[in-house]
């Protein structure tokens, strides 16, 4: 998250929630002899063409203490090779008519540049450059942690909602990573160190530890060229160590409250939910829909229709996510409302969710909403890219292809048994935002 | 959001360039008996259709008394015709998985239809409706004057957002352009139906509008179809419109108390509008002052050199009859008064100093090569062909592009910087803890 133009990723992947090849076998597989994995989609209907490295290193691969290590050397990645000067990459990405940014997350780091055809081989080259001789230079260390902490305070500090999803993770995971934010909580920003830094460069950034993707307007076989001549001598690196934490099932809800000066309340809940390697994730992409998918859902037409005690509400299957993840619901509450009223109201949905199957009509809708928005995401390269990537990082690239006839199989049992089984009050944790008034000064 | 509005025509409009004789960029253009300009091209490649319609029915138009008229109209389209009621819309579009929104800026309204080609009728027939036949119930009213009155309350928990609005209030005092689109709370209070009723007859006519089309679809099925879907939808009274007469407000500082970890800087004066004769020249000079992302001075000097800020950019938004040139940036309280120094410190010295060759150079690269490349979905393609439309642009824009930036001199860079940045007129918003962030006496 190197500037905010990270919000375009985010925007990317919300209009692409399930982009993908057209047809399936489009995309090519490629495995280097040093185990960088290559996957190319051509798609020629602009003249762009997306490049994605993607190293399976983020927070989740962090300790505590640390937090905030994979970020930060995200941002320390750009400070230049032997051959290209600190912040020099961008210029020359943006000289030759690109763009190019940054992002980390819980499951991984991701660099991206998008170009024409013709200049993209040197966002390729680049990009291999700094794989095996970023200099993390010490000379920008120091500032560069500045810009990061005024990046959590832009993101978090003043950000009431942001605050409240922070303390409300920390709480719902006990001992797995995800517990921690991915920007690092401000004191383990403030105490790392430049050899923290070298650490985890020389431990995670090495071939068999990354992937590309390239989606857009170029030729699989020249292009794999290319990536074999920059690329193909870097060598393989030791095994990274895995990430083996297990979160206990959680039994019995828990609650946290954040008191903050805000306008509106805000509700958030959390319920443990396997990611989407389990055959369980294409009906809790359904139910996420039927509750939140469009202005005729169930949670939208009850709570900010016809109630009116809610601004804006959302539900959301994480089920991009390398280890078991979350199923979250969320709500904005209208002024003068109560949060507890809203609350009661998303229980009682929700409770009904669980008790009475969807009808077929209804079923019929989340699963057409799905699939159309499975085909606007290919409109743009950058989100298809986006998504096999996070496939790949997630459980391989081959589960987009069976995504749509995943849920086209799913039943309003399945949707029943779901709903059953993992919204349960128990399994969850309720995060609410409480505004403050502004203390005087 | 209605600087968004603005920054989006902006963002699309300065990186035009390069291969701009490609047939992509060029839509079939005709205009139907009633006066609507449809602009359409062939994207066949997905089984999608975009459009986006934008209408002369901005705030600009909101009666005094009535702020915030234009915005809840916009917002009210979709909330029941003469045969459909708002649940019913809602039910279509989300069981074809549509998706369609409205909403206003200053100047324009627009409506965005994204939906899959085999529904093309069911969504031409839908759109139809809501331009001639939308009956702005009284129930609905109600729901979206609460809607609107809680986003007006939400938009005080974001300091940008309190930074933009007040820097626009003092900019452009007692003007439509100097008032959020959504207005305040009073005037939203008193909008009642009959004024709802009269704005949509008066404004949303066809000769008043732009609709632009991409996707699986010909110029002339469109046609055919719109013509049919459409043919009761009849000319305005058509008298002349005066542009509005802006006048700037003067210099000043202004701060705003909020408990926040970081100040919200907002500094700039009027800029120019879109038609103006210096614009590239000047979206040049800006590029390599702040608005070249990674590449720009500001960039440099706040962020990488000091580690004041994660995000600091300069722009001038263009518009049609107004223009803002702003720098924003977001540091920690104590630091306010340093970023703000070194703000005005560039533009002191770009107006002084000017350009270099090399930085002259990479800023026409980047806004020449990035050109063919920002256009990469059917969204921006068709929100591209509306623009070029609506501000009159011509239909060889994107071939006379490459010409306009090419023939800028560094002499010519230097003129505008002494010309339209204007320290003594500076307007300074801090949003701020202003206990940290003020100046020590």
């Amino acid at each position: 998250m190197r500037f905010f133009i990270f919000c375009l990723a985010l925007f990317f992947a919300a209009l692409a929630p399930r982009s993908a090849p057209a047809q399936p076998g489009k995309v090519q597989e490629v495995v280097l002899d040093n185990g960088l994995k290559v996957l190319l989609l051509e798609s020629h209907k602009s003249p762009s063409v997306t490049f994605q490295i993607w190293y399976r290193v983020g927070s989740r691969n962090e300790q505590d203490g640390k937090s905030g290590l994979s970020h930060f050397l995200e941002h320390m990645m750009f400070k230049g090779t032997d051959k290209i000067a600190p912040e020099e990459y961008p210029r020359v990405i943006a000289k030759n008519g690109g763009r190019s940014n940054a992002f980390t997350s819980s499951d991984h780091t991701v660099y991206f540049a998008t170009m024409s055809r013709e200049k993209i081989g040197i966002a390729i080259e680049m990009e291999a450059d700094r794989m095996a001789n970023a200099r993390l230079d010490g000379g920008y260390f120091e500032q560069e942690k500045k810009v990061i902490m005024e990046e959590r305070r832009l993101r978090t500090e003043d950000n009431p909602v942001s605050a409240l999803a922070e303390v409300t993770g920390a709480v719902a995971y006990t001992v797995h990573p995800y517990r921690r934010p991915v920007i690092g909580w401000m004191g383990d920003i403030q105490s790392l160190s430049r050899e923290d830094l070298q650490k985890h460069y020389q431990t995670y950034y090495a071939p068999n530890n990354a992937f590309i993707v390239m989606v857009g307007d170029f030729s699989t076989d020249e292009i794999l060229e290319k990536i074999r001549a920059a690329f193909g001598g870097i060598p393989r690196g030791p095994e990274p160590p895995k990430v083996e934490v297990q979160e206990p099932p959680q039994r019995g809800e828990r609650r946290v409250s954040l008191k903050k000066e805000a306008e509106l309340p805000f509700l958030l809940f959390y319920y443990h939910a396997p990611n989407l390697k389990h055959p369980d994730s294409f009906a809790l992409d359904l139910l996420a829909t039927i509750l939140a998918g469009g202005r005729s859902s169930r949670l939208y037409q009850d709570l900010v229709y016809q109630k009116r005690i809610a601004r804006s509400v959302d539900a959301d299957y994480g089920g991009l996510a390398a280890d078991a993840t979350v199923f979250s619901v969320t709500a904005e509450v209208m002024p003068d409302k109560e949060p507890l009223d809203v609350e009661r109201a998303i229980g009682s949905l929700l409770g009904r969710v669980r008790a009475e199957p969807v009808s077929e009509r209804e079923l019929e809708k989340a699963k057409n909403q799905i699939e159309a928005a499975f085909i606007f995401g290919q409109d743009s390269v950058f989100g298809q890219a986006m998504r096999v990537g996070q496939y790949e990082s997630v459980a391989g690239w081959r589960h987009l292809e069976e995504y749509i006839a995943g849920i086209r199989k799913v039943t309003a049992a399945d949707v029943l048994r779901v709903a059953k089984q993992y919204l349960d009050p128990d399994r969850r944790t309720v995060g609410t935002l409480f505004p403050i008034k502004e203390k005087k000064q | 959001m209605k600087k968004f509005f603005i920054a989006l025509f902006c963002l699309s409009l300065v990186g035009f360039g390069a291969a701009a004789s490609e047939a992509r960029l060029t839509p079939a253009r005709s205009v139907l008996e009633n006066g609507l300009v449809l602009l359409a091209s062939e994207e066949r490649g997905l089984p999608m259709v975009t459009f986006n319609l934008l209408i002369r029915a901005g705030s600009r138009y909101d009666p005094q008394g009535r702020e915030g008229l234009a915005n809840l109209t916009a917002r009210l389209l979709t909330y029941g015709t003469r045969s459909r009621t708002a649940l019913q819309i809602s039910e279509t579009l989300d069981f074809i998985g549509a998706t369609l929104s409205a909403g206003a800026g200053e100047e324009l309204a627009s409506v965005n239809l994204t939906l899959l080609k085999k529904d093309l009728d069911v969504g031409l027939n839908l759109l139809a409706e809501i331009l001639t036949a939308s009956v702005f119930p009284a129930e609905e009213i109600g729901r979206q004057k609460q809607s609107v009155i809680a986003a007006i309350r939400a938009r005080e928990q974001e300091p940008g957002s309190i930074a933009q609005r007040k820097f626009h209030e003092a900019l452009f005092p007692q003007s439509p352009y100097g008032r959020p689109v959504e207005g305040d709370e009073k005037g939203v209070a008193r909008i009642g139906r009959t004024e709802l009723v009269e704005f949509y007859q008066r404004y949303y006519r066809p000769d008043r509008a732009i609709l632009a089309v991409v996707g699986d679809v010909s110029h002339q099925e469109l046609k055919d179809k719109l013509t049919q879907a459409l043919r009761s939808w009849q000319r305005g009274a058509g008298a002349r419109e005066e542009a509005p007469r802006v006048s700037a407000g003067p210099a000043t500082v202004i701060r705003i108390q909020k408990n926040l970890t970081q100040a919200n800087i907002v500094i700039g004066h009027e800029g120019v509008t879109r038609g103006h004769p210096d614009y590239y020249v000047i979206q040049v000079m800006n590029y390599i002052l702040g608005g070249g992302g990674f590449s720009s001075r500001l960039m440099d000097s706040v962020r990488n050199e000091r580690g004041l800020a994660y995000s600091v950019y300069s722009s001038f938004d263009a518009d049609k009859h107004v223009g803002t040139f702003q720098v924003a940036m977001q540091t920690k309280n104590e630091s306010a008064e340093e970023a703000i120094r070194i703000a005005a410190e560039e533009i002191r010295r770009i107006r002084e100093k000017g350009v270099s060759e090399d930085e002259l150079q990479a800023a026409k690269d980047y806004l020449i090569g990035s050109f063919p490349l920002r256009f990469d979905t059917n969204r921006r393609l068709a929100s591209f062909f509306a623009q070029v439309e609506f501000f009159e642009l011509g239909s060889d824009y994107p071939e006379r592009y490459p010409d306009l930036v090419r023939a800028i001199r560094r002499e010519d860079v230097l003129r505008a910087a002494q010309r339209y940045l204007q320290p003594e007129k500076l307007i300074v918003v801090v949003v701020a803890n202003q206990e940290k962030s003020q100046p020590k006496q």
